[in-house]
């Protein structure tokens, strides 16, 4: 590992500096949990680290019911997913922060790392795809906004220019007769990448029949986190039923382009998309009729997809 | 390259000082600088949890903080469980429960647990094996483990007096 | 035969008339592991030390054309700089070696690769600086210059004719000598019983499959670590890792050319062995970058570097053929067995042919094995070596066969059950054990009739037997003042044998467990003791401390007699008492008469030096139910209970953490874990992400049900216990698969994706 020297701003201005002056050989650091291991490997080099922590705006979790979630992209999942708000308003997104690694992980990472290590099995992604989360990135013309599903370009890589880096990411307050739900698979409980993920979000008529919106985004199957767009739109204007699901599967499926590697076969991921799809569809239609309540994280059960249900 | 970088913090309640290199991880330099060799290295990439410290009460892996990111700030170790009276509960446990064999990973499953049991004291089985899972252990199969957890959970709740006294005797 | 559930919370002790033996006091090492006081070889820190960092072929097989290592030695914090050639050579000392230079040349190749690398991983050189950073810096530098040859990691692919070979000179050994061709199948055996085509013959049913298993390693937590310093006088101490200090020595004496007399091991405690820490990767190498640099060198290696470079075991091929007639007799069986030994000969294929078919009476068979060497990190011992594979195909197998039968998979073993003075193919006759009473208590225990509902949820058993081992033990025990003792032994403590060996000698000598105090002495203070490893610790070293404590009573005797004047013959020891026949008033506690010593004529040491030539064989029923997932084939362990002959528990706690670590392992072997490699001979997955070992999260309570049987030539009937229960899991699970989704499985690990093709979905 090529050693690196650390710096830990206390504004974003002081920030974007560092990384404006440092350019590609600069890395903001929040959590550590991807970039210290890159590092130790050698799958990246920087001379500087810049420590994102002490910045006010990254630390905050604020919400109002009208304008929604703001998450600081220095928040670890582990306060995350304590926080009373965030739990009530957005289960989808403790379902994927609490499961990204286990609790010493959560201790440290946070979505907005999730976010710009840009991995496609990044699990924080789909579900803040779906519910139509948009990324603060401030560099050293001002602050622009980002929609989350256009954020990742390429495995490991952004959006961000050199010089600019993840404030906050911001979710639109939650609708009523709305729900979402994030499911992946993996091979044991806990502790590993996701061989695939799926997100739904779906907007119910108030008298529940009829689906009006819906999203669907993908995990491990494409270069990058996926909105997968034909499969949400096929729900639009139908019922919520297993056929419904069913058909939102097989779009989604088509959808994806995953790839073999050490964690799963092409055919496996494809298979499992349509499972997971089809999973997290139930589940986001039980919460849009409040029927499944948030993980407590307390006595939660791993939430990638066990039986039948979602 | 700069100057190492003077870090000043709080370790098992003590105040500490060091000198180290910017990209030194807080478990390089709780062994190698400040001599705490009580947590170890299992991977150094953040899968086993054998590093496991608290951080502010917060359960991390060492591996992957920095050491200079604890500047200010309060870090217990495995070291730091037990006092001049004796054993923490969670430790007590682990020992009347012979849950330990090699004991590598014992000292991560310390922490972790009392991460846990000082945020749910009663903890059902599902979630302490939830919970544990980022603490690989070999030797146990997590059974003796898991029951350490739960045995501790109860004699928590009345933690303050020591309840350990001597080698291998318990008070009563 | 006794048994006792001793799964949850029973704190009950054996009711064998013993004061100590089978009760459950705290470990002796216990506090030291709690409080982080306990020295790991990672955690020795000597003045002076420098941080030694070892360069590694990134490619799988290639001839070493040059290494330069001059920058490298000019980096600033750079003490030394070594390669093979530092190393004695084996050519130097072919005279003395005779047959061993063969072996012996291996043996350094792995430590430092001289002409080839056959492996990713494979050490090529080795740097010592003052930190650990400035050493990895130093790799960077040096350059290896590499003609790249083609690779082979399958073993069925090595043993081709067009297959690349490792070692152009190397044979096939068998019984006919060593075949002039070479050959990527270092050796071959056959095994025969009786007649096996008549057996065949005889059959009505006849069910043959062939099974994969892949490479798994270890999985130890603790990474190998070596420290090593020289002295002015050039007597080398070395803290090492290992699983057996005189083993080690053994191997650095040969390696670096030293009499064994000049080199001193001090073994640190262990963070998790299982045979893998038998042979020395690191300290060899940290003792040539020592001398060098004229300071103390300490190497650890990572986490991947575990992975690629030390001693994973063998994946395999194995072929199994059974026959039973309608009535439920087994009437032949047959194997093959190709077994990785990895880039140099020695695959463990031997002692799992030796225990595939070893619980059952099978009047004919046949048995092939073959060690086929491959692209890949030397094999090492895992734990039962070579069972688990062998185990898992002929467990299926019976399976099967029984279900073809209509028999109930128990029922049919213990018709077939072997028994004492049954002959197993390769000739080895059992002597007393508890196969039978094993497989019959699983029968019986509730889990195996508790009713089992729902949908693709299935119960699976599996069967296993471990030969264990004896061999060499030196102890000593010297009696203090204060009426405890001393008690030394040369066995390193893996599994709490610290406990378990004070417990025989506090038994033995009337005292109690806190009246012995335990230690592990290194190689200039006690005799040559064998390694922990083959489940030996607690019988043979339990032996040899029972042996010293039997010494020390007879001395203590003789001081007694001494003091009352009366022959030594009449003096006996009970409860801890010395008295004697000839005179009804005098009686000495042993505690008074330690405290007399001094006076009387001086200390007492007991001695217990043993070889030890018989042991007592282990046999194991796995129970588990399991659920799996039909559309994403995911595994859920419902409940799973281990059944095993243990002949004697000496300490149950213990033996239960035995009995779930093993169990746990074969789970992760059974599901989840095997080296992945791509057609480079990359392996893939060296790190815990990608090689996954079971989490507190993947496996339910393990119930464990030890059974007794004691084998009757130990003096307190003890059977090695840490083998056996890594035999039966995979089997057990596959068994329990075929009968949750109707599909038997042919390949470890049984992963998600591999079920879901066994069932079709994809």
């Amino acid at each position: 590992m090529r050693p690196f020297e650390y710096q830990a701003p206390t504004s974003i201005g002081e920030a974007v500096a560092l990384l404006a002056d440092t350019g590609e050989r600069a890395r903001p650091l929040a959590g550590g949990t991807d970039l210290l291991v890159q590092l130790r490997r050698g799958l990246l080099e920087v001379d500087l680290v810049v420590d994102v922590k002490k910045i006010p705006e990254l630390n905050r979790i604020s919400f109002h019911p009208v304008e929604g979630l703001t998450v600081g992209a220095a928040v670890a999942c582990a306060v995350l997913c304590e926080h009373p708000d965030v739990r009530a308003a957005y289960p989808a997104l403790i379902d994927a922060a609490s499961i990204i690694g286990g609790p010493a992980i959560q201790g440290r990472a946070t979505i907005g790392g999730n976010l710009c290590n840009a991995a496609p099995s990044g699990d924080a992604i789909p579900a803040m795809i779906v519910v139509g989360a948009t990324c603060t990135v401030a560099g050293p013309g001002g602050t622009r906004a980002v929609p989350v599903e256009t954020f990742c370009t390429a495995p490991g890589r952004t959006v961000l220019g050199e010089d600019e880096m993840l404030v906050s990411i911001r979710f639109p307050a939650p609708m009523p007769n709305s729900g979402a739900r994030y499911l992946r698979f993996i091979p044991r409980g806990e502790m590993d990448i996701a061989v695939a993920g799926a997100g739904a979000w779906v907007l119910l008529s108030d008298d529940h029949a009829q689906i009006t919106d819906a999203r669907i985004a993908l995990a491990a199957v494409a270069p990058t986190p996926l909105l997968a767009d034909a499969a949400g739109a096929s729900l639009i204007g139908k019922a919520p039923t297993e056929d419904a699901f069913a058909e939102a599967a097989k779009l989604a499926r088509e959808a994806a382009r995953p790839i073999g590697d050490v964690r799963g076969t092409e055919a496996q991921r494809r298979h499992l998309v349509g499972v997971l799809v089809k999973r997290a569809l139930r589940g986001a239609v039980r919460r849009a009729t409040g029927d499944l309540a948030t993980p407590s994280g307390r006595s939660t059960e791993p939430v990638q997809g066990g039986r039948n249900h979602g | 390259m700069a100057n190492k970088t003077r870090v000043c913090a709080r370790v098992n309640g003590e105040q500490v000082e060091f000198l180290c290199e910017p990209y030194q991880s807080l478990l390089e330099c709780l062994r190698d600088i400040l001599g705490l060799t009580g947590t170890k290295d299992g991977c150094n990439d953040g899968n086993c949890g054998a590093c496991s410290v608290l951080l502010d009460g917060q359960l991390v892996n060492s591996c992957l903080v920095l050491g200079v990111e604890i500047e200010g700030r309060e870090v217990t170790t495995v070291e730091g469980l037990a006092d001049w009276r004796g054993l923490h509960p969670i430790q007590l446990a682990v020992v009347e429960e012979d849950a330990v064999q090699c004991g590598y990973c014992t000292p991560g499953i310390l922490i972790a647990a009392k991460a846990l049991l000082d945020r749910e004291p009663n903890p059902s089985e599902r979630r302490i094996r939830t919970w544990m899972a980022g603490n690989l252990c070999r030797c146990t199969g997590y059974d003796k483990i898991v029951r350490a957890i739960m045995r501790a959970a109860r004699s928590c709740a009345q933690y303050d007096p020591p309840l350990y006294n001597g080698r291998n005797k318990a008070r009563r | 035969m006794r048994k006792k559930e001793t799964g949850r919370a029973d704190q009950s002790t054996l009711t064998g008339g013993y004061a100590v033996i089978g009760t459950r006091p705290p470990r002796y090492d216990a506090v030291d592991k709690v409080t982080g006081r306990a020295l790991y070889g990672p955690d020795i820190r000597l003045p002076g030390l420098l941080h030694g960092k070892v360069l590694r072929s990134p490619h799988a097989h290639a001839r070493i054309l040059s290494i330069d290592t001059t920058c490298a030695e000019a980096l600033p914090g750079v003490y030394a700089v070594v390669t093979a050639e530092d190393l004695p050579r084996a050519e130097d000392r072919r005279a003395r070696l005779g047959e061993g230079a063969v072996n012996f040349k291996y043996l350094c190749d792995n430590i430092l690769a001289s002409a080839k690398v056959l492996y990713v991983g494979h050490a090529v050189a080795a740097v010592a600086a003052s930190t650990p950073h400035i050493a990895e810096q130093a790799l960077a530098l040096i350059d290896v210059e590499y003609s790249l040859l083609p690779a082979v990691v399958d073993v069925l692919e090595a043993t081709r004719d067009t297959a690349p070979l490792l070692h152009e000179h190397m044979g096939t050994r068998s019984l006919a000598g060593e075949s002039r061709t070479p050959s990527n199948t270092a050796s071959h055996f056959q095994q025969v019983k009786g007649d096996p085509e008549k057996g065949f013959a005889e059959a009505d049913v006849v069910v043959e499959r062939e099974f994969r298993t892949a490479t798994v390693h270890q999985g130890y937590i603790e990474p190998h670590a070596g420290t090593a310093i020289w002295g002015a006088d050039g007597r080398l101490t070395v803290y090492a890792t290992t699983q057996g200090a005189f083993t080690a020595r053994d191997q650095l004496a040969e390696l670096l050319d030293l009499p064994m007399s000049r080199i001193r091991v001090v073994p640190t405690e262990v963070g998790g062995a299982f045979g893998g820490k038998v042979t020395t990767y690191v300290e060899t190498v940290a003792a040539l970058l020592s001398r060098r640099a004229g300071r103390p060198v300490k190497i650890v290696m990572s986490r991947s570097e575990v992975f690629l470079a030390s001693g994973p075991t063998s994946g395999t091929a194995i072929r199994v053929k059974m026959g039973a007639t309608r009535a439920g007799r087994i009437t032949a069986a047959q194997a093959e067995l190709y077994y990785e030994a990895g880039a140099y000969p020695g695959s463990p294929v031997g002692s799992g042919a030796g225990v595939m078919f070893g619980p059952y009476d099978i009047p004919h068979g046949q048995i092939d094995g073959y060690d086929v060497v491959v692209n890949k990190p030397k094999t090492g011992s895992y734990r039962a070596p070579g069972g688990t594979p062998a185990n898992s195909a002929a467990e299926q197998v019976i399976d099967e066969l029984a279900e073809r039968i209509g028999m109930d998979p128990l029922e049919f073993r213990m018709l077939n059950s072997a028994k004492e003075g049954t002959r197993q193919i390769d000739g080895a006759v059992h002597t007393h054990i508890g196969c039978y009473e094993v497989l019959e208590t699983a029968r019986e225990h509730p889990h195996y009739s508790a009713p089992l509902e729902g949908p693709h949820r299935g119960r699976g058993v599996a069967h296993a037997y471990w030969g264990n081992w004896g061999a060499q033990s030196s102890s000593a025990i010297s009696v203090n003042a204060d009426g405890t003792v001393a008690m030394v032994t040369g066995s390193v403590d893996l599994t709490g044998t610290r406990t378990s060996l004070a417990m025989q000698a506090a038994e033995a000598l009337g005292l109690t467990l806190e009246q012995i105090v335990p230690s592990v002495a290194d190689t200039d203070s006690i005799g040559y003791t064998e390694v922990s490893a083959g489940s030996r610790t607690t019988v043979a070293t339990g032996q040899s401390v029972v042996k010293a404590a039997r010494d020390v009573i007879a001395q203590m005797s003789e001081r007694a007699a001494t003091l009352w004047g009366v022959p030594a013959d009449t003096v006996s020891f009970h409860r801890g008492t010395f008295t004697t026949g000839q005179d009804a008033t005098k009686s000495t506690t042993f505690g008074e008469l330690a405290a007399m010593l001094s006076r009387t004529g001086g200390p007492i040491t007991g001695v217990g030096n043993i070889d030890v030539q018989e042991w007592g064989a282990a046999f194991g029923t796995h129970i588990v139910d399991l659920e799996v997932d039909p559309e994403t084939g995911k595994v859920t362990i419902l409940r799973y209970t281990v059944v095993q002959d243990v002949g004697r528990a000496i300490h149950p706690s213990e033996v239960e953490g035995q009995m779930q670590g093993g169990a746990v392992q074969g789970i992760g072997w059974a599901l989840y874990e095997g080296y992945q490699y791509d057609e480079g001979g990359q392996m893939l997955n060296p790190t815990f992400l990608d090689y996954k070992l079971p989490t507190a999260l993947d496996v339910p309570s393990i119930e464990c049900v030890i059974v007794e049987v004691p084998y009757p030539k130990h003096p307190y009937g003890i059977r090695g216990v840490g083998e056996t229960p890594i035999l039966p899991p995979p089997a057990a699970i596959a068994n329990a698969i075929y009968r949750a989704v109707g599909r038997r499985m042919d390949r470890l690990p049984m992963t998600p994706g591999r079920i879901l093709e066994k069932m079709g979905v994809i």
